[in-house]
């Protein structure tokens, strides 16, 4: 509880930097791809845009608002997308996104977490992705 | 004088406070007293079985402290006869109980239903469902800068000849009080059905639904010290009894026969199968409880806390509060944070064990009026006291530090 704001085990330094910082913020002109969901127990949005060439993910931009932990875990995820190929890019797991956001997430803020990973999948396969109760 | 009563000796009534929480989300579920919980358990441990059929002595006494529940609600919202009052899971079962058999016998194509922005979705989809099917339309009161309706635009409305008017008698996002009695009252001039979402009505101030003058009110028991799975709806008897049945199956039902079946007389005719027996005892005791208080008093203290909490509020930078003043305002208050996601602020009181709400409290169209993807909501009840609002305020410049 008094903790400086650098040592907070939940609201991390990086995790707070993304969220005020996000990375790849905005929207793109004529996307390949463009999807949004929203997180129905908080009306949070998280939408993002795909320019793709040659099956790579040649630009990302997510928008939206939301709480500290879906901003930075989109924004995370962004970074890590840019330059990806499309099909990679589909294999990103659960883990994979909680492990990069290295926080312990309670299961009531685990939708806010993997929003952003909910609307990569629904929008590279242009499907219902897989519920996040799965694992 | 309006009699007052001590909070301190009110919570050990709770045992749930011994465990150290902050307890600021009583709009959303209640706390419950032992008195109701023991009432319950005196149900399961001593005349535990089912009701309306066995003719053996602990099935008579269940019977009896069930149907008891009737006359102690009948009296709190003092509704004219027991047969009035029906049983249902909650405010949500009630209304759509009405939407379903009121609603599909008269409202036809072109109807006008009336609704309000500041509605709870249990008051929203319900009509939108009877809507979509009987080719009615819907119109939404707007609210003001303060988050109080636009009366001015409701009288305009009601020239339209609506056959339906619903909505809250206050707002479970932002505690507005709404003139009920006068919108009631106009309503009913314009020709209409009346139906009153109690459900944040109900717990914090007296109710009387004659005086009201509406056709069918709904409230919740777990809003009101009582357990989940138990509510109430009001309806006038001569609606009522014209009405068909919601549910239907065991013990709704006067004779069956091959031919044909005829059903039970009110109120017994809308409450089909096994019925929530412990839960509805459980409702009777949160009903003598807060008699007992007496809602003057629960009003009284409510208003106390509301009135230090938006003080306390107020002055915090960066800090933007939602809906009227205090004095028209149950307890309940929605606030947002410059910076600082509702989420987010939920997380960091958690900690402090402050239990708040965020999100959109079930009220999505008003979230979107408002601007606002959500907020954060405190709200209070006859347990709770001044030093678990200061404990907000810590959570919340804590938040502001983490977050600076």
């Amino acid at each position: 509880m008094s903790s400086s704001p650098a040592d907070d085990q939940f609201y991390r330094e990086y995790i707070l930097d993304h969220y005020k910082n996000p990375r790849n913020f905005g929207r793109l002109e004529h996307p390949d791809i463009s999807h949004e969901e929203d997180n129905p127990l908080c009306g949070d949005v998280i939408g993002m845009d795909f320019r793709i060439k040659d099956g790579v993910i040649e630009e990302v931009r997510f928008h939206g608002r939301g709480c500290a932990i879906s901003q930075a875990s989109a924004s995370l995820l962004t970074e890590r997308l840019k330059g990806l190929p499309l099909d990679e890019a589909k294999k990103i797991s659960k883990a994979d996104v909680l492990g990069e956001l290295g926080i312990d997430i309670s299961p009531a803020r685990i939708k806010c977490a993997l929003l952003s990973l909910k609307v990569l999948k629904i929008g590279a396969y242009g499907l219902a992705g897989d519920d996040e109760d799965e694992e | 004088m309006i009699k007052t009563f001590d909070v301190a000796a009110i919570r050990k009534d709770f045992p749930i406070f011994e465990t150290g929480i902050a307890y600021l989300d009583s709009a959303n579920t209640s706390q419950r007293p032992r008195q109701v919980t023991g009432a319950m358990m005196d149900y399961f441990e001593k005349f535990n079985s089912n009701i309306h059929r066995a003719a053996y002595r602990i099935a008579e006494e269940a019977t009896v402290r069930y149907e008891a529940t009737r006359e102690k609600v009948r009296d709190f919202i003092n509704a004219s006869s027991t047969r009035e009052i029906i049983y249902t899971r909650g405010t949500t079962e009630a209304i759509n109980l009405v939407a379903y058999s009121w609603g599909r016998k008269h409202i036809k194509k072109g109807d006008l239903i009336i609704l309000t922005i500041l509605d709870h979705h249990s008051n929203i989809v319900p009509w939108q469902i009877l809507a979509a099917s009987s080719g009615a339309t819907i119109e939404y009161v707007d609210i003001d800068d303060r988050g109080e309706l636009r009366l001015d635009q409701f009288h305009e409305l009601l020239e339209r000849s609506p056959k339906l008017v619903a909505f809250g008698q206050v707002s479970n996002a932002l505690g507005t009080i709404n003139p009920a009695k006068e919108m009631v009252a106009a309503a009913k001039l314009a020709g209409a059905t009346v139906l009153v979402d109690g459900a944040q009505g109900a717990p914090h101030h007296g109710v009387d639904v004659r005086a009201l003058g509406c056709d069918f009110y709904a409230f919740s028991g777990h809003k009101m010290l009582g357990p989940t799975g138990a509510g109430i709806l009001y309806g006038r008897r001569e609606l009522l009894e014209a009405m068909d049945p919601f549910m239907s199956g065991g013990d709704m039902i006067k004779t069956v026969r091959i031919e044909g079946t005829t059903y039970h007389e009110l109120p017994w005719k809308f409450e089909a199968g096994t019925q929530a027996i412990a839960e509805v005892i459980g409702l009777g005791a949160a009903v003598d409880y807060l008699s007992a208080l007496g809602m003057d008093a629960v009003r009284a203290h409510e208003l106390e806390i509301t009135d230090y909490a938006y003080e306390a509020l107020s002055s915090i930078e960066g800090l933007t509060l939602y809906g009227p003043p205090p004095s028209r305002r149950a307890g309940v208050i929605s606030f947002s944070l410059e910076g600082i996601h509702p989420h987010d602020l939920a997380t960091i009181a958690d900690r402090d064990q402050v239990c708040v709400r965020a999100g959109h409290h079930c009220a999505m169209p008003l979230m979107t009026r408002l601007g606002v993807a959500a907020t954060a909501r405190a709200s209070f009840y006859v347990y709770t006291q001044k030093d678990e609002v200061d404990r907000l305020v810590g959570s919340i410049k804590e938040a502001q530090r983490i977050f600076k």
